[in-house]
């Protein structure tokens, strides 16, 4: 038996994430990263990702407004959206039916 | 890969680290704060002729509170159809604040924010129904195809589509030539010969990305940044979207000008507000019946709509009497029982709202919650415009609102939004700690002393919007931002630069870099200082307060700075930014701690509450308090209620002079027919 096995899968000694950690998602199919979101953020919560193409890095999720330039700056349609903190999603009611309903 | 992993090993800083470069910037007019007031100061100064600079810690083409867009164009009695002249409305707002906000700079947006709003038109702005989707609107004028608010009848607050206008006017600062310097904080205004308390002529700034430090001369200075925000409530944790100027208002203004000498006012006021607080809502984004959602129809669990009455108390039967005034009423300023000021206001200006015993009501049975706001039950214009142009235009809705919403399946025309103002019944929000308190996150707070020109107690250093103890919205920030960047061109025009104190420069420099040097297990991060702060404030000025809980508070201030402060570290120009911001949060809960104990006596208009003092209101109280730093320590002076003098008389001169002077100055400067 190697000795990698008899020590178990790999697991880091990591800690933990700021939350709410993901205050903005990019669609990695989408996004040319062309890093606009990056030059116009209020808080400069994002890096460029060192990869030319990529999406860009969240550094400092924690520090994110939810102001939505970096949205509606994009030239790429679906290529990031805002993700409300969970503790924050609003509800709704369908008047005509009585279901309810979150973002 | 992680957030600052790349195959295991921490990612290198993306940008180029320039600790200590200088970069030597010369101008007329340096603008510090690139958000609505800022832009404004700097186009007005341009057309004067005046060569102008802009720091801004952000990126200015959405920077500011209103960055991402503004719906009430407000307090616009030069408009049209207003039926209220400026001078009756600007007294009107002062009144209603018991005489406690700055007279110059409401009249200053009284008579010109509709002027401003021509100005941003000629911008490219929208300002009014162009494609007649409002045609036969109660609330619109058909002349000028302008939108209004609240009163129908006075018309005196025009909605509008700012969520494009920021853009436009950074494009216009660059067509006029300012000279935009983004992710530069501002951290030090630079005074003549160094000398404390004197003329300003320049300021120093912090590259957020390099590390690199930038170094102004100028004639003139306009301090247009915000308000300090986090002084009594932190958490990057909690608060989410729900706050409506953006976290890193740290009152850097306030800070800077405080080290330089200027003397400040109404520093000792802060309201117990939910705005900020840590377990707030998406700002504008649940359903309600004030400001953008002003007069939306509230529903309890059943269906059942909530009556309004009016500021007399008389029950209203329709949408179209939510925005009238009551029966021999002038007329009213804002109304749907507004935010969550305790003090009222004047009723003779109170305007109609959801009936303020609604708990009661429901407590006995007569409603059942949860609340919902029921836009499909409006009449189908008031509809569209809450929802399509208020929400979509103003703050930071366009999409985080309207379009998150949306994109979940939201349909105005057929879902009730939860409203969490009224979730079960209360009339206001409520913060869930009562100890947290907000130092104009809304509302009419203290700030810089200014007089007719907008001008500080140091020659040469003006200050427009958020910190000139007036309004907090939008056309207050764009109409003393031109006023005050004309005001500072003509300063700058009949003053020559002066030098530069080499001492004071490097005094600033090792100011702003010590964090860096910082290191070891007894590091403080920039968040864990602040919340400490915070729970100072919490603890020891809150309310009610009374001279021992101040003094506490001075003492537990002064020992975080004095201990905790200097272990604040920071490892890249970013952090660097942030701590900086912190120390000026804290110099700013000093100026309010300081402030407080100088005002012995309570306060309903200033939500002030001394058990020492607790006669509110007492006559010989009724005047302005004034704080400054001297070069001894802190000093305190007083100012009568109204030291403004005439409203009128002193804008019109100066008034004529800033259209002469921005007439003459921007070659391609166009006034309109």
């Amino acid at each position: 038996m190697d000795e990698s096995a008899a020590r178990g899968p790999e697991v880091y000694a990591t800690p933990n994430s700021t939350t709410p950690g993901q205050p903005v998602v990019f669609d990695a199919a989408v996004c040319t990263g062309c890093n606009i979101c990056v030059h116009v953020c209020l808080e400069d919560v994002f890096i460029p990702h060192p990869r030319k193409g990529e999406p860009p890095i969240l550094l400092y999720p924690e520090e994110c407004w939810y102001c939505g330039p970096c949205v509606s700056a994009c030239p790429h349609e679906g290529a990031i959206r805002l993700n409300h903190p969970l503790q924050q999603r609003v509800r709704w009611k369908r008047k005509s039916t009585g279901e309810h309903f979150r973002v | 890969m992680s957030a600052i992993h790349d195959d295991g090993r921490l990612l290198r800083w993306p940008y180029p680290v320039r600790y200590g470069n200088e970069q030597r910037v010369e101008a007329d007019v340096l603008v510090l704060g690139g958000g609505i007031a800022g832009v404004w100061a700097a186009i007005a100064a341009a057309r004067c002729g005046a060569r102008v600079a802009i720091l801004e810690k952000a990126a200015t083409v959405h920077a500011g509170a209103g960055g991402a867009g503004v719906d009430h164009w407000q307090w616009a009695a030069d408009n049209p159809a207003s039926r209220v002249r400026p001078e009756e409305l600007a007294q009107a707002l002062v009144d209603n604040q018991g005489g406690y906000r700055n007279g110059i700079s409401t009249y200053v947006q009284c008579a010109s924010a509709y002027e401003t709003l021509e100005e941003m038109e000629r911008m490219g702005g929208k300002v009014r129904d162009t494609a007649d989707e409002y045609r036969g609107a109660d609330f619109r004028d058909e002349a000028s195809r302008l939108l209004f608010a609240y009163d129908y009848t006075n018309r005196f607050v025009i909605r509008v589509w700012g969520a494009d206008y920021k853009p436009l006017l950074r494009k216009e600062c660059l067509r006029l030539g300012v000279r935009i310097l983004d992710r530069t904080a501002a951290t030090a205004l630079l005074t003549e010969d160094g000398r404390h308390g004197a003329r300003v002529v320049g300021a120093t700034g912090l590259n957020t990305r390099t590390g690199a430090f930038v170094v102004v001369r100028a004639k003139a200075v306009i301090l247009a940044t915000s308000r300090p925000q986090r002084i009594w409530t932190f958490s990057t944790e909690l608060r989410g979207l729900s706050t409506f100027r953006p976290p890193s208002d740290a009152g850097n203004g306030y800070a800077m000008a405080w080290r330089a000498g200027a003397q400040f006012t109404m520093m000792e006021k802060s309201m117990r507000s939910p705005f900020g607080s840590a377990y707030s809502f998406p700002a504008y984004g649940s359903g309600n019946a004030i400001n953008t959602w002003y007069p939306c129809t509230i529903v309890d669990a059943t269906g059942k709509e909530v009556p309004w009455v009016d500021g007399d108390g008389r029950v209203l039967h329709n949408v179209a009497e939510r925005c009238r005034p009551a029966p021999g009423q002038r007329f009213f300023i804002m109304g749907g029982g507004s935010s969550s000021l305790p003090h009222p206001g004047l009723k003779q200006y109170a305007g109609p709202k959801p009936i303020p015993d609604l708990e009661e009501r429901m407590r006995r049975g007569e409603f059942t919650p949860p609340f919902y706001a029921d836009l499909a039950a409006m009449p189908e214009l008031e509809r569209k415009v809450i929802w399509g142009l208020m929400v979509g235009n103003e703050g930071k809705t366009r999409i985080p609102v309207m379009q998150t919403y949306a994109q979940s399946g939201f349909d105005p025309e057929r879902d009730m939004l939860q409203t969490y103002d009224f979730l079960r019944g209360s009339g206001m929000r409520e913060p869930v700690v009562p100890q947290e308190r907000t130092f104009g996150e809304s509302g009419v707070c203290g700030g810089l002393l200014t007089d007719w020109d907008l001008m500080s107690t140091l020659p040469g250093l003006f200050g427009a919007g958020d910190l000139v103890f007036g309004g907090q919205d939008h056309s207050h920030a764009a109409a003393t931002g031109r006023y005050a960047g004309a005001r500072a061109a003509l300063f700058a025009r009949a003053h020559a630069a002066a030098g530069l104190d080499e001492r004071q420069l490097a005094d600033e420099k090792r100011r702003v870099y010590a964090p860096l040097s910082v290191r070891g297990a007894r590091t403080i991060d920039w968040k864990e200082l602040n919340a400490g702060i915070a729970r100072v404030m919490q603890n020891y000025c809150s309310e009610p307060k009374n001279d021992e809980l101040l003094r506490l508070a001075e003492t537990w201030l002064a020992d975080l700075q004095a201990n905790e402060a200097p272990l604040a570290g920071a490892d890249n120009p970013h952090k660097l930014m942030r701590t900086l911001d912190v120390a000026d949060i804290l110099t700013c809960a000093r100026i309010i701690v300081h402030a407080c104990r100088a005002r012995r006596a309570s306060s309903a208009y200033l939500h002030f509450n001394r058990l020492d003092y607790p006669d509110v209101d007492p006559p010989e109280w009724h005047k302005w308090i004034t704080v400054r730093q001297g070069e001894h320590g802190m000093e305190t002076s007083e100012l009568p209620i109204a030291f403004w003098g005439g409203l009128e008389d002193n804008y019109r001169p100066r008034h004529r002079a800033n259209l002469a002077a921005m007439g003459s100055g921007g070659a391609a400067h166009r006034r309109s027919a």
